[in-house]
């Protein structure tokens, strides 16, 4: 690991000031991938920035909003009684996640700044565009079993990147329409979900749309419409500490057996969590019944391209929306 | 014998682990962990090519780092003392040389050891490290099993051994097979799968003087360790010592003395400091083996009735380019059922890797695999019980010896297995068993290993208060085997197992063979027993010889010892202790040294362990994810020493099946003949979350003719066959063969 400096500033504007002045200077929160990432070399900061004593740390409510600090332990997010309440969804996918002791130390904001795990991304042997732009995607003609099938090049060209996002929490913030509370040298601002992490398009060494100073404060949901009919289905290698091969949140406002509202994300399948907006379209107004889920998986699936090894998940992924589906409505 | 007066023989037969309370509290102290003065820290550079040459080494920005001691590489070390000089130009090494560390620029694999960098703390190595610039003449490289099959050949080793198992083998009547009412034919596939025990491999290296070498290393063998390092560094066996102590898990990986051991008391030697060095996870998939990746092709002919008439059994084994592995894939096939045509084949493919190594059940859990997942295909297609298939033909002596088995009570294991876990409840059909919309599958295999006994020395000493200790250079890499050899001793010696104290893991020690091949019960346990009978009868001689002695007109078939004490008959009121034997002669202690080995009984008969699995699955037809809802597990393996610890070693077989069969796979890309998946998030081995409730079953009856304890060996047995009784399971819950493990998502929808 190359040295570093590490401070502790005392207020939000030092710590953002500090990361502004130096652009190899880097925040560090619970560290769970931080570390990892500069054990590899592939993160090398000159300093990092404590913020883990920022106040950060609060589970509030607000008027039409649970607003979850971005210091706020995974942990704390998936035993805190309103969440548990009123957004099992955020409950179901941080236990999917990681392990018990990961999810003690790591933070939210942190969760939805993790980094891809691909194998060409860790090892600095092999090329990657996402550590080393240009130098080509060890997966696209590798093994990429775990790579995804929405968002990728029709036509790879050497800045091409078919890692996805590992975050389980991020799935389940994409679709119930979260917003993430930034701070930075210009500013506060509010970034939707949707737009918190980008396709790579030809720049996968930029994973969200943070400026560099930006520091997450907050994520903030909106209150429940779905506090029932929510699931977050997981398809893993083993039972658990395992990255999604497949995942899908599904909530739905239900009314009398007709869906009022559909929100639908992915997960293991994009260089983002992937919201499906069109089977959510489809959705609304229709009938609760496996017939309409399986018409909204088909409509999901479009656009979805394989590569090599990873055909799989053009069978598995509409299995799982539909399954997510059926349990989140109550049909199974 | 009723007695009520005198405590039972056996006070304790699942006794806590000796040293548990060590562990569990961190006070065992393992390789890494010896507290050494003036110690410097190494980090060791491995190659990123798979093939080709060393052109450049440009240390000088890690040399001028802060704290560097040295850029150990092939370019500036004086070299191990017995490697032959190095040829110019470099020649690769024959097929049969062990790897050489820092001997010449070659590469033969990615992963090689290229430089060590020692500097005074581990930071600094580890900075140092990412400024050494090495730049590579890549040639082109084959580390492709299946693009590679073709070249797969008989082991040059085999070819000059005609006495080598490995030889093509057949038995009985060629025709059989043509001929046969019912066939099957199928190829079964394992990939490259990694022992990855939770404790890496390290090693401290202390030169005391400039021929005398101590090194704290994780292995499984300090006496072989000792006689390597002697060898590799030209020093009087005496003049190295070898500490292993504790070791956290190893499965087969510290068999051998590999290229970072050598290389950290290569390094010490250099820079005149003692040397740590602590491999990372990612270097444990290129430096320590692995369970080669092998293709099988197995062939069955059977009457209508599912009596086996032919059996044919080929095995390709992965290897490295300059060394032949060899394991026992095929060899099982030839002894485990009554089959009078039998034929194996054995192949090796070399390939520009490492070599693989002895993985837990080295060969038959391979073998096993293929052979019980082709008695299952059979049994489908005769519409038999894929028990009752086995129990047709159930083989009552080693058809491959024609000798009768030492003991066998594999009937017994189907019988308890098949109750305790309810086979009767299958129903034959696949998918036709269901359970809240998961499909339900049982499945079950076979299990067998051979038995195992080396020549093994131990000391026992009986010290003057009582107290007991007991000495051999054996290992413990995790079954308990200082709790097994304490009860050994205990109840020979009539003494409490707390007076007793058992050392292992000092290559100063008695020899002993290092743990591998289920042979420490077996050939250490035997050695404890004789060194204790010994021990007790010089001390009976010794009290016998006291004036007025109780033991003097004793007979020694009637002397019973309780708790230290000595009673010359069971209904005895007076007795005279140990203790008082010691103090009478005024002695400080009484010892003595036996070895014990095998005798003509290993050609009077065959021994081996066996064993079955049964195993509920569920999968989901939505997703395909396949998970272990329950295990039975049998096992014959003769006197059980420890109830506790070998229940815990045949639990932690299952568990290496169920990784084997579900999860564990190294993959590599070709393009690089490099691992995508070096670390724990990508190299699978199952958590809790994957493992169900094992209930584990021993036969536990003595098997007279292999030892003076009656003990087998359980190591290997316990995993044998697992992978087999899961994907058997699969099959039957989804009505989907897979021939090729691990049996993920992507293969079942």
């Amino acid at each position: 690991m190359k040295p570093f400096e590490y401070v502790r500033p005392s207020t939000l504007q030092e710590a953002i000031d500090l990361v502004v002045s130096n652009p190899k200077a880097q925040f560090i929160a619970g560290g769970t991938n931080l570390i990892d990432l500069m054990k590899h070399g592939i993160a090398a900061p000159e300093k990092l920035v404590d913020i883990n004593h920022l106040p950060l740390k609060k589970i509030e409510k607000r008027d039409g909003f649970l607003r979850i600090g971005a210091l706020v332990l995974n942990s704390e997010v998936a035993s805190h009684k309103r969440v548990l309440d009123k957004h099992p969804l955020l409950v179901q996918a941080l236990h999917a996640g990681a392990s018990g002791q990961l999810r003690n130390m790591a933070t939210v904001g942190g969760n939805l700044l993790q980094r891809t795990r691909c194998p060409y991304f860790y090892d600095r042997a092999f090329p990657c565009n996402k550590r080393v732009p240009g130098s080509g995607c060890g997966a696209l003609g590798g093994i990429n079993r775990m790579h995804a099938i929405f968002g990728v090049p029709v036509k790879p060209n050497p800045r091409s990147c078919i890692a996805v996002h590992p975050s389980d929490l991020s799935v389940a913030l994409s679709a119930l329409e979260a917003t993430v509370w930034v701070l930075g040298p210009r500013g506060e601002r509010q970034i939707p979900m949707a737009d918190f992490h980008r396709l790579p398009n030809n720049r996968p060494e930029q994973d969200t749309t943070l400026s560099n100073g930006e520091l997450i404060t907050a994520v903030e949901i909106p209150d429940a419409v779905f506090p029932k009919h929510v699931h977050y289905l997981k398809v893993r290698d083993r039972a658990s500490y395992a990255f999604a091969l497949v995942s899908v949140a599904a909530a739905l406002d239900i009314d009398q057996n007709r869906i009022k509202t559909a929100r639908l994300a992915m997960g293991g399948v994009a260089h983002k969590p992937w919201r499906l907006f069109e089977a959510e379209k489809m959705l609304t107004g229709q009938v609760a019944s496996e017939t309409v889920f399986r018409q909204a998986a088909e409509v999901a699936m479009q656009g979805a391209r394989a590569f090599e090894h990873n055909a799989y998940k053009l069978s598995v992924a509409p299995n799982v929306i539909v399954q997510a589906l059926k349990i989140a409505a109550g049909l199974s | 014998m009723a007695n009520t007066q005198l405590p039972p023989a056996d006070p304790e037969p699942s006794l806590n682990r000796v040293d548990g309370r060590l562990k569990v509290t961190g006070a065992a102290t393992y390789s890494a962990e010896y507290p050494i003065d003036n110690l410097a820290h190494a980090v060791l550079i491995t190659s990123t090519i798979a093939k080709g040459r060393i052109t450049t080494i440009n240390a000088k920005p890690a040399e001028a780092a802060p704290g560097v001691l040295a850029v150990i590489s092939h370019r500036n070390t004086p070299g191990v003392p017995a490697y032959p000089p190095v040829k110019q130009p470099a020649e690769r090494a024959p097929v049969g040389t062990a790897f050489r560390v820092f001997y010449d620029e070659l590469i033969y694999f990615s992963g090689q050891p290229v430089a060590l960098v020692v500097a005074q703390t581990l930071e600094q190595a580890q900075q140092a490290a990412s400024l050494v610039e090495i730049d590579y003449q890549t040639e082109t490289h084959q580390t492709d099993f299946v693009a590679n099959r073709s070249k797969a050949a008989i082991a040059a080793n085999v070819q000059r051994n005609k006495t080598s198992p490995f030889q093509d083998y057949d038995r009985g009547d060629p025709d059989a097979m043509p001929s046969a009412e019912v066939k099957m034919e199928a190829t079964y596939t394992i990939p490259t799968q990694h022992h990855q025990p939770l404790e890496p491999h390290a090693i401290i290296a202390v030169w005391e003087a400039d021929d005398k070498l101590t090194v704290y290393d994780k292995n499984q063998g300090v006496k072989s360790a000792q006689g390597n390092l002697a060898q590799a560094f030209k020093l009087p066996r005496e003049n190295v010592k070898v500490n292993a102590q504790f070791i956290g898990g190893a499965f087969g990986s510290g068999i051998r003395v590999w290229p970072h051991t050598v290389a950290a008391v290569l390094a010490a030697k250099q820079v005149r400091r003692p040397v740590k060095l602590v491999l990372g996870r990612e270097l444990m998939f290129t430096s320590v083996g692995y369970r080669p990746f092998t293709e099988q092709k197995i062939a069955m002919g059977a009457t209508k009735t599912g009596i086996l008439t032919a059996i044919r059994h080929e095995g390709i084994g992965q290897t490295s380019a300059y060394e032949e592995h060899l394991e026992r894939t095929i060899l099982a096939t030839r002894a485990m059922y009554a089959c009078l045509n039998v034929s194996t084949r054995y192949r090796l493919l070399n390939l520009d890797v490492n070599t693989p190594t002895w993985m837990r059940g080295p060969g038959d859990a391979t073998g096993m695999f293929a052979l019980e997942s082709a008695l299952d295909e059979l049994a489908f297609a005769l519409q038999l019980d894929p028990l009752e298939l086995r129990l047709r033909n159930h083989a009552d002596a080693d058809p491959e010896r024609n000798l009768p088995w030492s003991a066998k009570s594999l009937k017994e294991c189907y019988r308890m297995g098949s109750e305790q876990f309810g086979w009767k409840n299958r129903k034959p059909e696949p998918r036709s068993m269901q359970v809240d919309g998961m499909l339900v599958g049982y499945g079950m295999a076979s299990s067998l290993y051979g038995f195992h006994r080396h020549p093994s020395k131990a000391k026992a000493m009986m010290q003057a208060d009582g107290s007991v200790v007991v000495q051999s250079a054996t290992m413990d890499i995790g079954p308990g085997t200082g709790t097994a050899m304490t009860q050994i001793a205990a109840r020979i010696l009539g003494v409490s197992p707390q007076k007793v104290r058992f050392d292992l893991g000092d290559s100063s020690l008695p020899d002993a063979p290092g743990q591998n091949g289920s042979a420490t019960i077996p050939s250490v346990g035997s050695a404890v027993h004789d060194a204790c009978k010994a021990l007790k009868n010089k001390l009976l001689i010794l009290g016998a010889s006291m004036p007025g002695s109780i033991l003097s007109s004793a007979w020694p078939d009637e002397i019973v010892i309780r708790n230290g004490r000595i009673y010359p008959t069971a209904e005895s009121r007076s007795s005279v202790s140990y203790t008082d034997i010691l103090k009478y002669h005024k002695l400080p202690q009484v010892e003595m040294t036996e070895e014990s080995k095998s005798g003509p009984e290993r050609d009077q008969y065959s021994m081996y362990s066996f064993g079955c699995h049964f195993v509920e699955v569920q999968v989901s037809p939505v997703t395909g994810e396949v998970r272990v809802k329950r295990v039975v597990t049998c096992a014959d393996v003769g006197k059980i020493i420890n109830y506790k610890t070998a229940r815990s070693q045949s639990i932690g077989g299952v568990v290496g099946g169920i990784g084997m069969a579900l999860m564990e796979e190294s993959v590599m890309d070709h393009r690089y003949g490099r691992y995508v998946t070096s670390d724990f998030a990508s190299y699978h081995i199952p958590v809790h979350a994957d493992i169900p409730q094992i209930e584990v079953f021993f036969v536990d009856q003595p098997d007279v003719h292999v030892n003076p304890i009656g003990a087998k060996g359980l190591g290997e047995i316990a995993i044998v066959g697992v992978a087999a009784a899961v994907a058997n399971a699969v099959f039957h819950a989804t009505g989907k063969r897979v021939r090729e493990l691990p049996i993920t998502v992507d293969k079942l929808v």
